[in-house]
């Protein structure tokens, strides 16, 4: 049963934005026309095979190719010799790491870590070929999670590592890469304040986003170092210049093609095969096709980091929170750069808290680099708060909703990590929970119902649009921003609102890197926010353009001409309007051919608040957990397709069930992966799930002309907590340690768990 | 290695190609017949994406021999639709918005048909289960359930 | 590797002879993961899908005979064999989703020998037979004497099994297997148990069989949980009995799907709770 409250766009008078049209790319997936990432082909394209660590942490002492060369139909192969030494091309630091994890040079840092690639007329053939690569690796101890690494005496992966952000600075290396802090207040004071004080520890292992689509990529370089490169990604033009930096060509040398992207959550922002791509290609003068296999994703693309997080917070009676002190340590993976910084900016951003400490860490270990999953570093940090405010909540006899609206933030409150709140609907989320019948459905035995909210800030950043009128009046509008969630239907609705024209007459389109200026990431919950803004500006002046042309061909002044409902008018009725198809036919009398673009970094983003409420049935004999009832409430400012909306917050809560009670990477002794395969790595199934209840709220963001707030991530941040606290009040157990698997539940009802 | 021809009947068509004996059915239909509707989300079986109607049967082609297809008869997302009408199952998941990234729709559907070609009245339990081979990430389920019984109520009442 | 699909028993007893790594295959449902995990691929696959005998449900006079290369589907759809062996059924039909299922059987899930199978408790406590051919002939054997340990059989490197027989069950007889995943489809099995029971005329039970999956190198018949039931009613206090018995005779391995202390404590919950299925389709549980 979903229940969707339809947003109000009679209210705002809309006639396109908030309807729910049928998505432009929607029948050539239905159809199986659309094309991804591994379904291109060229004339003469080789297959490709990648050779992988199979240590966590070793040297490699010498790699003998020779053997692999000789095999039937291998035309290219790579190793790190074939690229540019990052440290010697001058690269930011952060580069030098993409770069050195794209192609392992001396050392490996991973299980699955790459150190060579080949290139073959088969499949089977490169395969055959990747086999007779002959490495010989010096093990090194490894370490596998935060405790491992801080240890005195661990093993360090970078000798030049040296934590950051220290006082006094640190002098001996480390596998710390960074610390964060932000503080308010007095942390004594806040907690002689509470009547009630918890303080939990709390650990999360990594999970992966688990987009169904492994990555893929083709590559056609030529001899000149010029390459076209098709690839589903998140962002060609981040793609584009990763890549560059890796194999060392300016931008211009690339072409990145985007394909339809089968999922990426965040997860396919960064590269991994297209530099391999490129290379192999320019070595084997033919096309080249790089596929990751699931064991592959796995093994070597970035997960999500796990976690070790210690929470200790205060309430008085009244219900408000006195004091919180934070501490975390985030596993970045091989190299620097977990989401730590944007944990410690989260982690207590929905509540207004007078004292507290937030500290985190930034820790290396031998994993893959982690990288972003919708609201990186958001939910492990919301599942521990999340799940200590519940018990506060318990402690002083107050029902979990009624707790946070005590200490919700609001208009004009002073974030946790610094600026005032503008206009936010964090209130109006939780109110909207209180107020669904699901929270008033009687539990049974065995039955409990856990709340849990959450925050994410959704970035702006740099988006280009351009909008081209066509001779007979139908509309082109031109973005870079990989459709991942819909946006080529909010794209249309924008320019739909915008002209006044029907969406049959707008044909969406995202171009390639040489197409549409520059655009950053899908991904921040920022398309429609930001895109959209690009498509709006570049509607207006478009519209600007149309008025000026009509008044030209009416003789009057552009200030006596409007736009409405597609057609010029002239102020005055003096004249029978002009068709956006009119003004189109005769371009050429008025000025020539009809264009617009807008390029702008975003400005005016709106945060993003989720509530939700999940009711559990434990198996009190065996442990199992069944999902018998989820809402969630998350306000989405204004909702410019209601139904893609409903599907950004189900797919996130679904994510966060997963996360929550059964995924987990699990590593054995020799640190490598045991569990590479959608089999033992068990995301939900839909026989696992119930209809996901949706409330769409809508606070509109002031800062947009549409009022829009991103709407991707801030859905997996509250789940995490909203399982775990309907497992608490369903058992009477508090489990810390995700995943909450039965084995895990069991031994917690038995009291068994360490 | 030399390659073997295999004849079989593709989406109404009968069809030719080369296959090498440990090929699978999911390559020889992407790279030899053309039709990359099939996905390849895990190679192992575990997430459905590749599902084809193998003799009536939904199996996923990742774990069938590509010789094996010989004289059978086989169904892909590419052949669902009638021209250019499309399946039920194809118009209620767009009308439902019952994809977003789109990689798993073409095995859902297959999957979809599959079921509601054995068991035209499903309920939501029985069309959770008949889909729980295929693996989404990105909508959560809710939606295509949703889509799937609706394309069950139409075909009902086309028949009826 | 070449793939060959013989016709007849007698030419696949052949093509198995033929080449020392040479394997037969179903749906090979396993056998494709393994190859892509890193197993050495056969020098021979023998598709045995194309021999009629070997797919094929038939009610004899005295039972069934199961081809065994049938696909499960099969089995779920006949409702003649599901209501006479409906544990066996599910069993069967818990080997994975619907495209698993349109592919796997019971002599691919028994042969693969996993500790794990699904359909192999159900069938042992059912007593099934496997017909197995080779070039010496035929020979028959209960299925429990198959599997030896995880991933090896009794089978010669030239016999496969052909098919299977069922005895039709007494009167008041019914079977059930349950089974524990974290998710509700999609996983192998932490631990799994099937149970058989004949109900005398009072309502006691008369016989029962209890065998468990997943807690042992291959499925462990548990007779001390079937003498606790024997001649007694069927009721908390013996499926207590049944779930000790049970937990005790569990010797499982501690892997990345379950821990040993779990899979005992579970598979005294599931095999009483098989128990108590299988009573209540004989007609009588209190």
């Amino acid at each position: 049963m979903t229940v969707t409250d339809e947003p109000s766009t009679e209210s705002a008078g809309y006639k396109y934005v908030g309807t729910r049209s049928i998505r432009p790319d929607g029948l050539d997936k239905v159809t199986g026309r659309a094309k991804f990432g591994a379904d291109l082909t060229l004339p003469g394209m080789l297959e490709a095979a990648v050779v992988r660590s199979p240590h966590a942490h070793a040297e490699i002492v010498s790699i003998d190719t020779s053997e692999a060369m000789k095999i039937e139909g291998v035309k290219a192969i790579v190793t790190g010799a074939d690229f540019p030494d990052p440290a010697e091309q001058g690269l930011h630091p952060s580069d030098q790491d993409v770069a050195n994890n794209i192609i392992a040079r001396d050392k490996v840092l991973y299980d699955g870590h790459v150190v060579a690639a080949v290139a073959a007329t088969s499949r089977q053939a490169a395969r055959a070929a990747a086999k007779a690569v002959n490495v010989t690796y010096k093990v090194l101890p490894h370490v596998m999670n935060v405790d491992e690494a801080m240890a005195d005496g661990a093993a360090l992966l970078h000798p030049n590592m040296k934590t950051k952000g220290v006082d006094p600075p640190a002098e001996e290396p480390s596998n710390v890469a960074s610390r964060i802090v932000h503080e308010r207040g007095e942390l004594d004071q806040g907690f002689a304040n509470a009547d009630a004080v918890v303080e939990r520890t709390f650990t999360t292992k990594p999970v992966h986003q688990g987009y169904i689509e492994p990555h893929a990529c083709v590559a056609d370089t030529g001899a000149d170092g010029r390459s076209n490169i098709w690839v589903s990604s998140q962002g060609h033009f981040a793609m584009r210049t990763y890549t560059s930096k890796v194999v060392g060509v300016t931008t211009s040398m690339l072409k990145v093609i985007p394909a339809e992207i089968g999922g990426g959550f965040g997860g396919k922002t960064v590269i991994y095969l297209e530099p391999l791509a490129y290379m192999l290609s320019k070595k084997a003068g033919r096309p080249v096709r790089v596929v990751m296999d699931r064991a592959e994703v796995f093994r070597a693309s970035g997960p999500a980091s796990g976690t070790k997080i210690k929470v200790k917070m205060g309430a008085n009676s009244a219900g408000e929170i006195t004091a919180a002190e934070i501490w975390m340590a985030f596993e970045a993976g091989a190299f620097a750069g977990s989401p730590v910084g944007a944990a410690g900016m989260t982690v207590i951003a929905p509540y207004d808290i007078p004292h507290f400490v937030v500290e985190g860490f930034d820790v290396v270990v031998n994993k893959p680099k982690v990288a972003a999953y919708r609201a990186p570093g958001a939910p492990m940090a919301a599942f521990a708060v999340e799940s200590v405010v519940d018990d506060l909540a318990a402690e002083i006899g107050m029902d979990p909703i009624e707790l946070r609206l005590k200490n919700a933030v609001v208009e004009g409150t002073e974030a946790s990590y610094g600026p005032k709140f503008p206009k936010i609907g964090f209130v109006e989320t939780l109110d909207a929970c209180k107020e669904h019948p699901n929270y008033g459905e009687p539990l049974g035995p065995n039955q409990g119902r856990g709340v849990a909210a959450g925050f994410w800030f959704n970035a702006g950043m740099n988006s280009s649009a351009t909008i081209h009128v066509n001779d007979d009046g139908t509309v082109t509008t031109v973005v870079g921003s990989p459709d991942i969630g819909g946006s080529r239907a909010s794209m249309a609705l924008f320019t739909a609102e915008e002209l006044g024209i029907g969406l049959e007459r707008i044909k969406p389109v995202v171009a390639d890197t040489e197409t549409v200026g520059f655009n950053d990431v899908t991904g921040g919950s920022r398309v429609t926010l930001a895109t959209g803004q690009a498509v709006v500006e570049a509607c207006r002046a478009i519209k600007t353009d149309l008025i000026r042309r009509a008044a030209k061909t009416w003789k009057m002044e552009a200030d006596q001409v409007e736009w409405v409902d597609g057609q010029a008018q002239a102020k005055d009725g003096s004249q029978p309007p002009l068709s956006l198809a009119a003004i189109a036919g005769k371009m050429a009398r008025t000025g020539g051919p009809i264009s617009a673009n807008a390029s702008l970094n975003a400005r005016g983003v709106g945060a993003a608040f989720s509530t939700q409420v999940c009711d559990v049935e434990v198996d009190p004999e065996t442990g199992q957990v069944t999902i018998l009832r989820y809402l969630t409430a998350q306000d989405a400012g204004r909702a410019i397709h209601p139904a893609y909306v409903e599907g950004q917050l189900q797919g996130g809560v679904v994510q966060g069930i997963g996360w929550a009670l059964n995924e987990e990477y699990v590593h054995n002794d020799d640190g490598v992966l045991e569990n590479p395969s959608f089999l033992d790595y068990r995301i939900p199934v839909a026989s696992d799930l119930p209809m996901i209840d949706t409330i769409i709220v809508e606070v509109p963001n002031p800062g947009h002309p549409y009022g829009v707030r991103g709407v991707g991530e801030v859905g997996i941040v509250p789940p995490l907590a909203a399982v775990a606290n309907a497992i608490k009040a369903a058992t009477g157990k508090r489990l810390v340690d995700l995943p909450m698997s039965p084995m895990k539940v069991l031994e917690a009802i038995d009291g068994t768990d360490s | 290695m030399s390659r073997t021809q295999v004849t079989c009947t593709v989406n109404g068509d009968q069809v030719d190609f080369l296959t090498l004996d440990d090929e699978s059915l999911l390559n020889a239909l992407r790279d030899e017949v053309g039709l990359t509707g099939v996905k390849e989300g895990c190679g192992t079986g575990d997430c459905g994406a590749c599902s084809v109607l193998l003799d009536d049967a939904v199996v996923c082609s990742c774990l069938v021999f590509a010789r094996e297809a010989e004289g059978a008869t086989i169904v892909t997302v590419e052949g669902m639709a009638d021209g250019d009408h499309l399946h039920p199952l194809q118009q209620t998941f767009l009308e439902g918005a019952a994809l977003q990234c789109g990689v798993c729709t073409p095995g859902f559907l297959v999957a979809a048909k599959a079921l509601l070609d054995r068991n035209p009245d499903p309920t939501e339990t029985e069309v959770r289960y008949a889909l729980a081979g295929n693996l989404c990430r990105c909508t959560g389920y809710d939606k295509i359930v949703r889509a799937t019984l609706e394309a069950a109520r139409e075909l009902q009442e086309a028949r009826a | 590797m070449r793939y060959s699909a013989p016709t007849s028993v007698d030419e696949a007893v052949g093509l198995l002879s033929s080449a020392p790594t040479a394997r037969v295959f179903a749906g090979a449902t396993d056998m494709i993961p393994q190859i892509r995990t890193g197993r050495p691929e056969p020098e021979v696959m023998i598709d045995l899908k194309r021999i009629e005998r070997l797919v094929s449900v038939a009610k004899t006079a005295t039972g069934w005979t199961i081809g065994a290369a049938t696909p499960t589907s099969h089995l779920t759809a006949n409702a003649d064999l599901v209501a006479a062996f409906p544990g066996l059924v599910e069993a069967a039909g818990l080997i994975g989703s619907d495209q698993i299922q349109n592919r796997s059987s019971l002599g691919g899930n028994l042969c693969n020998a996993s500790p794990a199978a699904d359909s192999v408790p159900a069938m042992v406590v059912n007593g099934l037979r496997a017909v197995i051919a080779g070039k010496d002939g035929e020979r028959t054997v209960s299925v429990a004497d198959i599997p030896t340990g995880p991933g090896q059989t009794s089978l010669a490197p030239d016999e496969f099994v052909v098919e299977f027989e069922l005895d039709d069950a007494p009167a008041n007889t019914a079977d059930a297997y349950l089974r524990m995943t974290p998710r509700t489809e999609m996983d192998i099995a932490v631990v799994g148990a099937g149970a058989r029971v004949t109900l005398d005329g009072s309502g006691n039970c008369a016989s029962a069989t209890i065998a468990l999956g997943a807690v042992a190198p291959t499925v462990v018949r548990v007779p001390d949980a079937e003498a606790a039931l024997v001649g007694q009613p069927i009721n908390d206090e013996t499926l207590a009995a049944v779930a000790a018995a049970c937990s005790a005779a569990a010797n499982p391995i501690e892997d990345k799907r379950g821990t040993i202390a779990y899979r005992q404590q579970v598979a005294g919950v599931l095999a009483k709770r098989a128990v108590r299925k299988a009573a209540e389709r004989a007609g009588g549980a209190s």
